[in-house]
């Protein structure tokens, strides 16, 4: 077995940690991370709980796989229920801080109730401490790491915790860990800090062993990372670029939301593109990218290490914003950039730096300052209410200060991190909200990609890349071509989409890694590592199961089929130009197809058919 | 032909693959903490590094050792311990001018680096090059060619810095692979 088959359970109101054996029976129908983890929260709480309460139960959980030498096998997850979307929330972020987790024993971690004072989880092996952490209150997530390596004398203690966004109730506060990785979606932040949870720091040196046929798992592992290396993706395309390698390439299609997705392109794109970051720039002659950087046992190493030019009027005799640090993946690029209309690549990075800084989603928070910037222009949002600064699209300095601002949920800074959907409904004009189920829209464009407007509608955490990226079929082509134009077939490709990344969420794997791995690919190193007989179709199949388990707490939670939709302007403002000029996004067409597919009522619920086939 | 560990920090990202192969050869699990490599991350510039013993000739640790735990392996010239000789007493890890000798509070014992007995898993395991297993004669080659490179063919040759490369947008649209 894989998994460690333990379980600890922190109780903060009454300040108790404590070890519980895996459900191994549950392992097996929902294999571990975001499967698992969600079973755990859909069978201990009421899904119609407040998500800011001591009720609601957070979870820090890894997959069978985190920890491995499977290459990307450090991945983790938080699964809570949303304050954002009030869905399931579950975010995955890569980092160390997983394998650190598993390497000390456990499979996940339970946080439950409240704790009455500020406090920190210190973690190490069998070792489980609340300890207080009333001088980390306040403190940025930056501060937080190197106050807990100072006062524990342990530089390799990785670290997981809230900034100051997250205690300010920004509602898409991240986790952040190792410095800048985030479980960044869907507020899992805002939860943790409501739970006066300041940090998870971990030392782990059991290891990870016991498993099924060690050397069959080194020998599927070694094959795998073959196929990385070889495909042109993940063996050129993203160390070389990062997910910044899209950047041209979906504006050039027409699916780049531009200016709170008012426009399908951006006239600024190649100024803040992976290749620009590449360019060395006058003041230091450096490059904006420092060097790639891996994530635990990742062969791929997509990440950005970058630096700002140390001239630019955000960082100028600021010497702790001038050293190296994670730079502009391609979704933060594109909110903190196109979106607002800003192409200015050091403006992106320090905006970027403070979301890592002090935990903020920086895809929901550019979307939010995106529509503030169209509320401003509207006349609707005035200086009055922003305390005089001005924020116009495509200004620099309104993003850097209002994520200044936003970071620490100063001034206007607490309405843009209310989210856009409750700022556009608090300025009376909703439709002004790109939003799915309260979450803010990531990088393509459903009017050219039409799939994603499928994929983003029946997300269960709200719009989302990451549910069902059929952008890998629609534009890269992988595993076959289908046309970003048309509908046919989405409603199934979105649906094989679904299943396959849930099954991937939950091995502690990385989704990037299938751009080139098929199902195949990974079902073998499951099988060797885990009990159990792991073929590609139980994988799918446990897959649809997890889609089934979360669509049915989203609609226990009180969420319908109306949800299930894109803003209106998605659906009704064609797009001016490119080649998806003059469509909008078909989704009332691919919809009920979807419905059926999925083998639920037309009005989206799980038929009693469906939920005997997967077991629910 | 006598092998040897050639490092080169500028290609590693710092994925730990390494670690783990080090580890699990060592002790069957997937477990950095007890890995005889070490990747630095030096996070504020932006830099990796694997370390671990270069196996000196000369090596201080084998003679400071008082019990000779420490022997020299003819075959593939690494510095071996050996553990039911070994006494813990850690004089080793003293002598080390690098640190790659360390103790062991599970064991008692000392571990380091012993090159997998002439197969290192870790430059197998290495996805980047960043550590390859060469003739220990050579470690310096790549270095001096990639300097060899640089020597100009003519005078200034070398003034002029490589051009920017040019970045189209809104050309044809890009779809189906990269």
């Amino acid at each position: 077995m894989s998994w460690t088959g333990k379980v600890l359970r922190v109780n903060l109101t009454e300040g108790t940690c404590k070890a519980e054996p895996l459900n191994m029976e549950w392992a097996q129908q929902y294999l571990g991370q975001r499967g698992l983890a969600t079973k755990y929260l859909v069978e201990e709480t009421d899904p119609k709980v407040d998500p800011l309460s001591p009720e609601n139960k957070m979870i820090m959980t890894t997959g069978p796989l985190t920890g491995t030498m499977a290459s990307t096998g450090g991945r983790y997850s938080v699964v809570t229920k949303s304050p954002l979307t009030n869905c399931i929330a579950c975010s995955n972020s890569g980092g160390f801080i997983g394998a650190e987790i598993k390497t000390a024993g456990w499979d996940m971690i339970i946080y439950e109730g409240k704790s009455p004072k500020p406090v920190y989880l210190y973690l190490e092996d069998d070792t489980a401490e609340l300890r207080p952490a009333d001088h980390l209150w306040g403190k940025s997530v930056w501060d937080t790491h190197e106050i807990l390596h100072k006062e524990n004398q342990d530089p390799e203690l990785k670290i997981a915790c809230v900034g100051r966004a997250a205690e300010k109730g920004n509602l898409y506060a991240a986790i952040v860990n190792d410095m800048h990785r985030a479980a960044g979606r869907s507020g899992v932040g805002t939860v943790m800090a409501s739970k006066n949870l300041k940090a998870l720091a971990c030392r782990g040196t059991r290891g990870v062993g016991n498993f099924k046929d060690p050397m069959r798992f080194m020998q599927a592992t070694e094959e795998a990372k073959k196929v990385l290396a070889d495909h042109a993706v993940t063996g050129q395309g993203l160390p070389t670029y990062g997910t910044q390698v899209l950047m041209n390439v979906i504006n050039e299609m027409g699916a780049m939301p531009t200016r709170n997705m008012r426009e399908v392109q951006f006239e600024g794109a190649h100024k803040i593109s992976g290749e620009a970051m590449h360019e060395p720039r006058a003041s230091d002659h450096q490059p904006n990218l420092s060097t790639n950087g891996a994530c635990f046992g990742c062969t791929i190493a997509c990440g950005r290490i970058s630096t700002i030019d140390p001239q630019h009027f955000t960082v100028k005799d600021r010497p702790e914003y001038q050293k190296a640090s994670g730079g502009l993946e391609y979704e933060a690029a594109w909110a903190l950039g196109s979106n607002t209309g800003v192409d200015d690549m050091d403006a992106l990075t320090y905006a970027n730096f403070l979301c890592n800084e002090d935990g903020m989603d920086p895809i929901s928070f550019g979307a939010t300052v995106s529509a503030a910037m169209e509320l401003y222009e509207m006349g609707v949002i005035t200086t009055e209410h922003t305390g005089g600064l001005e924020i116009p699209f495509g200004s620099a300095e309104a993003l850097v200060k209002l994520a200044e601002l936003t970071a620490k949920g100063e001034g206007f800074g607490q309405e843009i991190g209310l989210g856009s959907r409750r700022l556009a409904e608090k300025y009376g004009h909703p439709d002004i909200s790109m939003t799915v189920k309260s979450q803010e829209f990531p990088a393509y464009d459903p009017r050219g990609i039409q799939g994603m407007g499928l994929a983003y509608a029946t997300s269960n955490r709200g719009a989302c890349h990451l549910r069902g990226y059929t952008v890998s079929s629609e534009v890269l082509g992988i595993p076959e071509k289908t046309d970003p134009l048309s509908t046919d077939g989405k409603a199934e490709l979105v649906k094989a989409f679904q299943d396959a990344t849930a099954a991937v969420d939950s091995a502690g794997l990385c989704v990037f890694t299938t751009f080139a791995w098929g199902m195949d690919d990974i079902a073998p190193q499951i099988d060797a590592a885990c009990e159990g007989d792991w073929t590609t179709e139980k994988l799918l199949e446990v897959g649809e199961r997890i889609w089934n388990m979360e669509r049915d707490y989203n609609l226990k939670a009180g969420m319908t089929a109306a949800d299930d939709t894109l803003p209106k302007r998605l659906r009704k403002d064609a797009a001016k130009v490119g080649p998806a000029e003059g469509r909008v996004n078909d989704l009332d067409v691919m919809l009920p197809k979807y419905y059926e597919v999925r083998g639920w009522t037309p009005t989206g619920e799980l038929t009693p058919e469906t939920r005997a086939r997967l077991g629910l | 032909m006598l092998k040897a560990l050639k490092l080169e920090p500028e290609k590693c990202t710092g994925c730990l693959q390494c670690e783990m192969a080090c580890s699990f050869e060592n002790t069957g699990a997937f477990n950095p903490a007890k890995s005889r490599i070490k990747v630095f991350t030096f996070h504020d510039e932006g830099r990796f590094a694997p370390y671990t013993c270069t196996q000196c000739d000369e090596a201080w640790c084998m003679h400071a050792c008082p019990v000779e735990a420490i022997v020299l392996n003819m075959a593939t010239g690494s510095k071996d311990v050996l553990s039911d000789v070994c006494v813990g007493c850690k004089v080793c890890t003293i002598a080390c001018p690098f640190g790659t000798v360390n103790y062991e509070a599970d064991s008692g014992k000392v571990v380091k680096c012993d090159l997998c007995g002439g197969d290192p898993w870790c430059a197998k395991a290495c996805p980047t090059g960043a550590i390859t297993y060469v003739a220990a004669d050579d470690t310096g080659m790549e270095r001096m060619r990639a300097w060899a490179q640089q020597a100009p063919r003519e005078a200034g040759a070398h003034a002029n810095p490589p051009k920017a490369k040019e970045v189209q947008v809104f050309n044809v649209p890009q779809q189906g692979g990269l």
